[in-house]
């Protein structure tokens, strides 16, 4: 089918004014709220760091400094990398993959019995259970998770109380407190997604492996878990990019020597007053998410198409 | 390696329903058995009980001589063919056959070569790296046969495995898997609603109602010796008379119908016993209607035809009997010698009295 025969079926089957609709409100949210914010960053992040009077100046020129500095640091450094920037943004992109990994492994067995075991009303109350905690805002979720895992907290109380711990363990330094609440952010992302998939395995299939012998694990790697792949790493997707770009989190959670890359970006544009920088770093984050999920798409043999199912 | 099976006071309950009823069977090692009953008869529940997929309420599942309880069907020697087959989309086929012995943790290179033998045996060679989309149906329900014969069961079970298919292959599918299993020599548990399926395929057809067992037997006495009014409605077309008994004697009975004084043969069941005054029904089937013609027979009324169907080898007419207006139907080989009746009105029909059967009146199949 030709481009402009795509075009009049569309306008048939929807008729003009919904077609219409849909074309400019996909089309401004595409090319206003997305492409051309991105488009401004990256031309930001290619040119002089400069005050916004001087815009357009010869001051305003193109360079690659803000990319260079990442890896390189300023040239007064005597270090011969920007050691500081560069861990924390591997240290961030690990601490995200570990979350993601946390996620589908709590997620996968809730979402399996949500969607093959559970029945009626109790099915429902779990998935409220899910959902309304998520009503309550970001920040003050964080803040609860910081008075639980406290050094005073329910946790530690409870745990000096009963004798495993002599002293409070510090969750909030030792990053456990950020890798659970960062966890618990993005849980239904996960969940959703993999629930999807597996609701549309035929039960059947699950019986048969079990009639021919297989164990409960083996009926889940070799059945359900290809079946529900495209979920899995849809959810993966989903939590791995909002993780690797959260700041409240780690802004609230996180220890005093730990730095999520996302503070560094908005040190940058809030506190440098270096917006050019702040966009290089933001871009450098953008591409190596996409190109690391593209990676791992491309092992775990995910078209993008299966996922959008 | 072929396995009995025994199903003993056999109770299944799901809250107030009762799938199964005190079921009593004896299933031979190495015999075709099918459970034959309408939808909803509790024939699948019974079969789920025998591969360990649910548990008797009461009462015990032997296969072997040995006593199921508490051994999950990943543990029992059956393997169950699914209706809808449940063949794995995500695996080729080789991998779908052999499942049972990755399971096992057999070789890769001894998996392939018990493939290629099975892909044989059902007559797919060289198919074994397809996937199960790029099959036919029927050749879906040959791997999900070799797929469950792989596992080397001692009891095959089938639970209407080739309702999905359309008639020409389903036909084909009968013959096909009464070879294998007279090949594999293992016991088939079969289940089905279609009688046809039960009558060219067993050895012995057990007819199920409402979780009970009305009858079991091989397939020419289900059909010409019914134990109950149901299997004899159920199982193929008859005529049905209802009346009073008001006369039996050692092996016939004579029954008072509306359509007047019938004479018909006993049941030989002890349970199906009847005695004069009972309310009974007379099951005659079509092609033992005749037109009759000068020599006398035991039953005769009026009837005219008020509908005809020729479908080549038979006639199947449609009576009106002339006195109550009941519709029967009749049917006839056509030997070419006979003509249309359409139309015709008050034609002597009848039949013999060792074609019709008396049973007590109970529950019928629906029509």
């Amino acid at each position: 089918m030709s481009f402009s025969n795509y075009w009049r079926a569309f306008f048939q089957k929807n008729g003009a004014t919904l077609a219409l609709f849909l074309i400019i409100a996909v089309g401004t949210w595409l090319f206003m709220m997305i492409i051309l914010p991105q488009l401004f960053m990256l031309d930001f992040s290619i040119r002089a760091n400069v005050p916004p009077p001087k815009f357009g100046t010869e001051e305003h020129y193109y360079t690659l400094e803000h990319y260079k500095y990442m890896i390189f640091g300023s040239a007064l450094s005597t270090d011969s990398f920007n050691i500081i920037d560069v861990t924390v943004f591997f240290r961030t992109i690990g601490a995200a993959i570990f979350v993601t990994l946390i996620d589908v492994a709590l997620c996968y067995p809730i979402a399996y019995y949500l969607a093959h075991s559970a029945t009626g009303g109790w099915s429902r109350l779990m998935v409220l259970s899910l959902i309304v905690p998520f009503w309550i805002n970001e920040i003050l979720r964080a803040f609860a998770f910081k008075i639980i895992f406290g050094s005073t907290g329910v946790i530690n109380n409870f745990l000096v109380s009963i004798g495993i711990l002599d002293q409070p363990y510090d969750f909030i330094r030792n990053d456990i407190a950020l890798w659970a609440g960062l966890s618990y952010a993005f849980i239904l992302l996960m969940i959703f997604p993999i629930y999807n998939a597996i609701e549309s395995l035929d039960k059947n299939q699950i019986e048969a492996a079990r009639d021919l012998g297989a164990p409960w694990w083996k009926i889940h790697w070799r059945v359900v878990v290809p079946h529900a792949k495209p979920g899995i790493s849809s959810g993966c997707t989903m939590v791995f990019m909002l993780t690797a770009g959260a700041l409240a989190a780690p802004q609230i959670l996180g220890g005093p020597s730990s730095l999520w890359f996302t503070q560094i970006i908005y040190q940058g544009f809030n506190q440098a007053g270096n917006w050019a920088r702040g966009s290089a770093y933001a871009i450098i984050l953008l591409v190596s998410c996409i190109v690391l999920v593209l990676v791992m798409m491309k092992i775990a043999k995910v078209k993008f198409g299966e996922m959008m199912k | 390696m072929s396995a009995d099976v025994k199903l003993e006071s056999v109770w299944i309950r799901f809250g107030d329903f009762i799938a199964a009823r005190d079921v009593n069977l004896h299933i031979k090692g190495g015999e075709f058995f099918t459970i034959l009953g309408p939808s909803g008869c509790g024939k699948t529940t019974l079969l789920r009980a025998v591969s360990g997929f649910l548990t008797p309420s009461e009462g015990s599942v032997l296969i072997g001589g040995e006593n199921m309880a508490g051994i999950g069907p990943n543990r029992r020697p059956t393997a169950l063919i699914f209706q809808n087959l449940a063949l794995f989309p995500l695996m080729t086929i080789w991998e779908n056959i052999t499942f049972s012995l990755e399971v096992k943790g057999v070789r890769k290179a001894q998996r392939k070569k018990r493939a290629d033998e099975l892909l044989e045996l059902i007559a797919l060679p060289g198919q074994g790296e397809k996937m199960v989309s790029e099959l036919s149906g029927g050749q879906k329900q040959r791997v999900a046969i070799a797929r469950a014969l792989c596992a080397q069961p001692e009891v095959l079970l089938l639970d209407e495995p080739l309702s999905a298919l359309d008639l020409k292959l389903r036909q084909h599918m009968r013959t096909e898997l009464r070879s294998i299993q007279q090949r594999v020599g293992i016991t088939f548990i079969y289940i089905t609603h279609d009688q046809g399926e039960a009558l060219t395929m067993s050895d012995h057809v057990a007819v199920m109602r409402e979780g009970i067992i009305e009858q079991v037997s091989d397939g020419t006495t289900i059909y010409d010796e019914p134990d109950t009014a149901f299997v004899a409605s159920f199982v193929g077309e008859n005529n049905r008379f209802a009346g009073k008994v008001t006369n039996v004697t050692d092996s016939f009975a004579q029954v008072s119908t509306p359509e007047g004084l019938i004479r018909a043969r006993c049941s030989k069941s002890p349970e199906s016993k009847v005695k004069t005054g009972d309310d009974v029904y007379v099951f005659v089937r079509p092609e033992s209607l005749r037109f009759v013609s000068g020599r006398l027979v035991d039953n005769q009324m009026k009837a005219s035809v008020y509908h005809e169907e020729f479908e080549g080898n038979m006639w199947q007419v449609f009576l009106d009997i002339s006195s109550t207006r009941k519709r029967v139907k009749m049917s006839y080989v056509n030997d070419g010698s006979i003509r249309s009746h359409s139309g015709e009105k008050d034609l002597p029909v009848g039949f013999s009295s060792e074609a019709a059967i008396v049973l007590p009146q109970g529950p019928l199949a629906a029509e």
